[in-house]
C-alpha cells in the first residue's frame, strides 16, 4: 500500500524529489522487517507508562496483544489500517517539509496559529451554506472557509510583523487569540440556527486520526504532493529567504511573495491535515519532525530529508502502535513517538545533541587545561633557566616544579591539577614522580610555542590596542588556545614592523627578567 | 437614538460576568506585558494545552472530580511546561516558539492517553475538563463574609491581587531583567529566579482563568492588550498601565458585543468569552493603527508629510537651478517629468508654495483661484524673494556636501550627488556653517558650479 503512495505522488513530482519519496517506497518491501523491529523497540519505551497507567486502575482490562494482532496491522490487512498509514505517512513528511522552513524562520508555531485561525472561516462557511440552502457540512465548503481565513490570518500575522514594531510571536498570540475567539462566536451563532444541524462542526477541526477516509488520505496525498513540489522547485529562494532575508531582498528577490508562498504551503497542510488528524497532532508534526533534524545537520536539504523521514516513520510508527493496542488514541501515540525520536535526536544529534556538544566542550576544556599547565611549569622555569643575555630558555630534563609550587599559579586546586598532570603524563609531555613535575623534551617545545604565542599576543594587544601592559594577560590567556599558524605568523610580521623580538618575546610582566629591571613586575597569572 | 434601540436587558449576571471577565482580563495583561516583550506570546496557548497531564495524574490519584487537586496538577505541569520550554532552548538551543511547540504538544498527547485510559471507568470529557464558560461561572454563588459572589470571581480577584502586587513590587527587577538579563545579574539579583516567578504566575493564573472562563480569553489576554499598549508607549510602566485600561475595556465591550451584535443578524447573544476575545482584537487594530508614534497610519501621514516638504524643496530648488542657468523657467509638465511627482501631489505642492508667497505664477493676479495654477502655460514659475532664500539654502547644502564627500571622504565625483540630494533636506545653518569651515570655505562645487552664499 505504502508502494501505492510513491504511485500516485511519483507522477506529479519532478525528479528532484524523489529521493524523499524514496523513503516511503524503500519502506514497503525489505523494511517491514526494520519497522517491525522499530516498533518492538518502540514498544518496550512505551511499555512502562502503559503498565504504570493499568496498574494506578485496579480492574484494567489491559491485555498483551497478540502476534495475530500485530501480524494483522504489520501485514496492512485492514482497509482502515492502509488508509490511516498511508494518510498519516504522506502528511508527515509534507508537514516535516514545510515544517523544516518554519522552524529556521522561527516561526515554528506557525500551524499552531493558522490552525486556530481557520475556525471562523468553517463557521462562516457553514453559516453561509446553509443561508443558501445548501449542505453546510460538504467539506468542500468548509475546506474553502478555512483556506481562506487560514490565509486572512497569514495576512494579519505579516501585516503586524513587517508594518509594526510587535514581534513574530506577538504577531502568532494575536491572531491565534482574536480568529480563535472570532470563531468560537460564530459557533455560538451556528448553535442557534435552526434550518441545520451543526453538531459535528467543531470535531472538524478536532479530527480523529483512527476515522480517516479513504477521501482524507487522497486530499493529503494531493496536498502534500503540491507543497513538496513548491518547496523543491523554490528551494533555493526558500533557503536564502530563511538564513538572510535582508540578503535576499538585496539580491532582487520578491522576499514578501516568497513568505507569502511559504506561508500558503503551512496554510494548506495545515487544514487538509487538521480537518483529517486534529489540531495537536498538526501542530506537533510542524514543529517537532523539523526540531529533531535540526540535531543531526547544519545544510538545509539535509535537515528536510531527516525532517521528512522522522515525521514519516513517527506517524507510521504511531499509527502502528494505536492500532494494535486499542485504547492508545492514534494522533496522541503519534506526537509521543515524535516527541521520543525528537529526545533521541537532542541527545544523541551528530551535530547539534546534548551528548556530542558535552563532549566537545570537555575536551576543548581538558586541552585548554594542558595547555595552563605547560605554560604555568615554563614561566616557572624560566627565570631559572635563563642566562644573562639570553633570549630564551634552554631545555633543561633536571629542572623541576612541585606541585604546591604550581597551585597558586592559577586558580585550579588539587582536583583539577593532578587529573590534568597525569593526563599529560600519558602523553609523555611531562615527567611525574613524587610531587616533581619534569618536562619532556616534546613537552618543553610544546610550553615553549604556547608561551610565545601568548606573549605575543600580549605583545600584540599592548603596540596596536594601546592596552595596558596590566590588562593584556587575561585577553591573551583567552586567544592563546586558538590561535592558529596562520595568526601567529601574522603577528611575527606585524610586531617585526615594530622592531619587536619574536624569538620567545619577553613578557611583558617581567617574568624571566632579574625583578629589578621588569617593566611591570608581578606574576603573569596572577 | 441608537441607544434607545439597544435593550441590553442588564441583570446582575450580566454585571457578574463582566467583574470575572475584567478580571481574568486584568490578571492576564498584568503579566502578558512581560511575556511580549521577553517574545514569549505563545505560552498562555501552551500552557492551557499542555496542563491536561496533570489534570488527569490529579484524576487518576485523588480518583474523584473535585476541583482543588486537579488546580494543583494542572499548575503543577503548567510550571513544568514553562521549565521543559526553557531547558530545552537552552540545552538543545532550539528557538523558543519550537520548544514550546515540542513541549506542550507532547504534554497534550500524553495527557489525551492518561484520559483515554482513565475514561474506561469515569466519564471525563477533556472539553468539559479544560474548558469552562463564563456565563456558567457567574450563575455559581459562594457565601464569604455575609456576601454573596460567584467564587470565580473569588478566585480571580485573589489571582489579580497577586499579579498586581508581583508587578509593582518587582516592577524594578522585572524591568531589568526582561531588558536585559545581564544586566540584572550583574545588579546582584537572579534573572532567572525572576524568570521563574514570572512562569509560576502565568502558570496559575492560566489555570484559574480557564478553568472558570475558557482558554479563548486567558489566551487573548496574555498577548492582545499588552500588544496593543506597546503600540502605544514606550514608557514600560504606562504600557502595563494601558495594558490594564485596555484589558478591562475589552472586557465591558466585549460582553456588549455578545448581547447586542447578533441581533443585528437576528440571531441570540453568543459567547461572552469569545466575544471579549475579538474586542480585544478590535482595540489592538485601532491601537496598530492610531499609536500616535508607532501607529502604522500615523507614521505613514508623517512619511507623507515629508516626502510632500521634500517636493516642495524640490521644486523651489529646480526653479533656482533654472534661474541660474538662465534657461527660462519649467512648464509644470517639465516639473513633473524632473521631479517624478504625479500630477495631482505637484499641484497641491505649487498651492502650497503659492499661499507661503514662495513661488509666483506671471500674469496671475495674486489671489486667483488655485485653478490659476493648472491654466498656466509654459515658463509661468518664477521665485519670489522669500522662495529664492530657502532654494539658495538648499543648493547651498547640496553642494557644500558635495564638496566635503569629495575632499573629506574622497568619494567619487560621480556618486556624490545622490548622497547630497538627501542629506540637503535636513541641513540646517550650524551644519552649513560647518561644513563650509571644514571644506576651506569653497567657491564651487566639484562640478565647477558656484556654491551661493548664505545671504544674497
Amino acid at each position: 500500500m505504502i508502494r501505492g503512495s510513491r504511485n500516485t505522488t511519483d507522477s506529479d513530482v519532478s525528479g528532484r524529489s524523489v529521493f524523499s519519496l524514496g523513503c516511503l517506497s524503500n519502506a514497503g518491501s525489505s523494511t517491514l522487517r526494520l519497522l517491525a523491529i522499530a516498533c518492538l523497540f518502540l514498544f518496550f519505551a512505551a511499555a512502562p507508562r502503559y503498565a504504570a497507567a493499568a496498574d494506578s486502575l485496579a480492574d484494567t482490562s489491559a491485555t498483551w496483544p497478540t502476534w495475530q494482532q500485530w501480524k494483522r496491522v504489520l501485514s496492512l490487512q485492514d482497509y482502515n489500517t492502509r488508509v490511516v498509514l498511508l494518510g498519516v505517512s504522506v502528511l508527515g513528511a509534507g508537514a516535516g517539509l514545510v515544517g523544516s522552513f518554519t522552524l529556521l524562520r522561527k516561526r515554528a508555531l506557525m500551524g499552531d496559529a493558522l490552525s486556530h485561525a481557520s475556525l471562523p472561516g468553517i463557521a462562516m462557511a457553514f453559516i453561509i451554506a446553509s443561508a443558501l440552502g445548501r449542505d453546510g457540512k460538504s467539506l468542500g465548503y468548509l475546506l474553502t472557509g478555512a483556506t481562506v481565513s487560514g490565509l486572512l490570518g497569514v495576512a494579519a500575522i505579516l501585516w503586524i510583523r513587517n508594518k509594526t514594531r510587535l514581534k513574530e510571536d506577538a504577531a502568532l498570540g494575536i491572531v491565534l487569540s482574536v480568529f480563535f475567539g472570532a470563531g468560537i462566536a460564530l459557533l455560538g451563532i451556528v448553535q442557534q440556527m435552526q434550518y441545520s444541524s451543526a453538531a459535528g462542526l467543531e470535531s472538524f477541526i478536532y479530527g480523529k486520526t483512527a476515522s480517516m477516509g479513504s477521501n482524507d488520505a487522497k486530499l493529503i496525498i494531493v496536498a502534500s504532493a503540491i507543497a513538496i513540489v513548491v518547496c523543491l522547485g523554490l528551494f533555493k529562494e526558500l533557503k536564502i529567504l530563511c538564513f538572510d532575508e535582508a540578503f535576499a531582498g538585496s539580491r532582487g528577490f520578491p522576499i514578501v511573495w516568497l513568505d507569502i508562498v511559504l506561508m500558503s504551503m503551512v496554510v494548506l497542510i495545515t487544514i487538509v491535515g487538521l480537518q483529517a488528524v486534529g489540531l495537536i497532532l498538526m501542530i506537533a508534526l510542524m514543529v517537532i519532525p523539523a526540531a529533531a533534524a535540526r540535531f543531526w545537520t547544519h545544510e538545509l536539504w539535509r535537515m528536510s530529508v531527516y525532517s521528512v523521514v522522522i515525521g514519516t516513520v513517527g506517524c507510521v510508527l504511531g499509527a502502528v502502535l494505536s492500532a494494535v493496542f486499542p485504547n492508545l488514541p492514534s494522533g496522541a501515540m503519534i506526537v509521543l513517538v515524535c516527541s521520543f525520536f525528537f529526545f533521541l535526536s537532542m541527545m544523541f544529534g551528530t551535530a547539534r545533541g546534548v551528548v556530542i556538544r558535552t563532549y566537545r566542550r570537555r575536551r576543548l576544556n581538558r586541552r585548554i587545561a594542558r595547555q595552563h599547565l605547560l605554560r604555568a611549569m615554563y614561566e616557572h622555569l624560566e627565570p631559572n633557566t635563563i642566562g644573562a643575555g639570553v633570549k630564551s630558555s634552554r631545555f633543561e630534563s633536571k629542572a623541576a616544579v612541585t606541585v604546591s609550587e604550581l597551585l597558586p599559579m592559577r586558580s585550579w586546586g588539587w582536583g583539577r591539577l593532578l587529573p590534568t598532570i597525569r593526563a599529560a603524563q600519558e602523553d609523555e609531555l611531562l615527567r611525574f614522580t613524587d610531587d616533581n613535575v619534569f618536562f619532556t623534551r616534546s613537552g618543553f617545545v610544546e610550553a615553549a610555542r604556547l608561551t610565545r604565542q601568548h606573549r605575543l599576543w600580549e605583545m600584540y594587544l599592548i603596540a596596536y590596542a594601546d592596552v595596558a601592559p596590566g590588562l593584556v594577560d587575561r585577553g591573551a590567556d583567552d586567544i592563546e588556545h586558538v590561535l592558529g599558524p596562520e595568526i601567529v605568523d601574522q603577528l611575527e610580521d606585524l610586531l617585526e614592523e615594530q622592531k619587536m623580538t619574536v624569538e620567545i618575546p619577553e613578557s611583558p610582566h617581567g617574568i624571566g627578567v632579574p625583578e629589578s629591571a621588569g617593566p611591570q613586575p608581578g606574576g603573569s597569572t596572577s | 437614538m441608537i441607544y434607545a434601540q439597544i435593550d441590553l436587558n442588564w441583570q446582575q449576571h450580566d454585571t457578574w460576568i463582566v467583574v470575572i471577565g475584567i478580571l481574568c482580563a486584568v490578571s492576564s495583561a498584568l503579566l502578558g506585558n512581560f511575556l511580549v516583550l521577553r517574545r514569549m506570546s505563545m505560552l498562555g496557548d501552551a500552557v492551557t494545552h499542555a496542563v491536561l497531564p496533570g489534570i488527569a495524574a490529579a484524576f487518576l490519584i485523588s480518583h474523584s472530580r473535585s476541583s482543588l487537586p486537579m488546580f494543583f496538577g494542572a499548575v503543577i505541569v503548567g510550571v513544568l511546561t514553562a521549565l521543559f520550554t526553557e531547558w530545552i532552548r537552552r540545552v538543545g538551543r532550539v528557538d523558543e516558539g519550537a520548544s514550546m511547540g515540542v513541549v506542550f504538544t507532547s504534554l497534550f498527547a500524553l495527557g489525551l492517553v492518561m484520559l483515554v485510559q482513565a475514561s474506561d471507568h469515569v466519564d471525563l470529557d477533556p472539553d468539559c475538563v479544560l474548558y469552562g464558560a463564563i456565563e456558567s461561572a457567574a450563575i455559581d454563588e459562594v457565601e464569604i463574609f455575609g456576601r454573596v459572589l460567584p467564587p470565580a470571581a473569588l478566585i480571580l480577584g485573589v489571582v489579580t491581587i497577586v499579579n498586581a502586587l508581583f508587578v509593582v513590587l518587582c516592577f524594578k527587577e522585572l524591568k531589568i531583567s526582561s531588558f536585559d538579563p545581564a544586566l540584572a545579574t550583574t545588579m546582584g539579583f537572579s534573572a532567572r529566579l525572576m524568570h521563574y516567578l514570572l512562569m509560576v504566575l502565568v502558570s496559575i493564573t492560566a489555570v484559574a482563568s480557564f478553568e472558570s472562563v475558557g482558554s479563548v480569553l486567558v489566551v487573548a489576554m496574555f498577548v492582545v492588550p499588552a500588544a496593543a499598549s506597546y503600540m502605544l508607549t514606550d514608557r514600560l510602566a504606562w504600557m502595563i498601565v494601558l495594558s490594564v485600561f485596555i484589558a478591562a475595556a475589552s472586557a465591558i465591550l466585549g460582553h456588549g458585543s455578545a448581547i447586542v451584535v447578533p441581533r443585528w443578524f437576528g440571531f441570540e447573544s453568543t459567547t461572552t468569552a469569545s466575544m471579549m476575545a475579538v474586542s480585544a482584537g478590535g482595540l489592538f487594530f485601532l491601537a496598530a493603527l492610531f499609536g500616535p508614534k508607532h501607529g502604522v497610519l500615523v507614521k505613514w501621514v508623517r512619511r507623507q508629510f515629508l516626502s510632500f516638504r521634500i517636493l516642495c524643496d524640490d521644486i523651489v530648488a529646480l526653479l533656482y537651478r533654472c534661474e541660474e542657468r538662465e534657461t527660462g523657467s519649467p512648464s509644470k509638465a517639465e516639473l513633473a517629468d524632473n521631479l517624478f511627482a504625479s500630477s495631482w501631489t505637484l499641484w497641491a505642492a505649487l498651492a502650497t508654495l503659492r499661499r507661503r508667497g514662495e513661488i509666483a505664477v506671471d500674469g496671475a493676479v495674486s489671489g486667483a483661484v488655485d485653478g490659476a495654477v493648472d491654466g498656466a502655460v509654459s515658463g509661468d514659475f518664477h521665485l519670489t524673494g522669500r522662495g529664492r532664500d530657502r532654494a539658495r539654502q538648499l543648493v547651498r547644502s547640496h553642494r557644500l556636501w558635495e564638496q566635503y564627500l569629495v575632499v573629506e571622504t574622497s568619494t567619487e565625483t560621480d556618486r556624490i550627488h545622490d548622497k547630497a540630494e538627501r542629506f540637503e533636506h535636513f541641513t540646517d545653518r550650524p551644519l552649513r556653517d560647518r561644513l563650509d569651515r571644514v571644506t576651506d570655505a569653497p567657491d564651487t562645487d566639484p562640478h565647477g558650479r558656484p556654491i551661493p552664499s548664505e545671504k544674497s
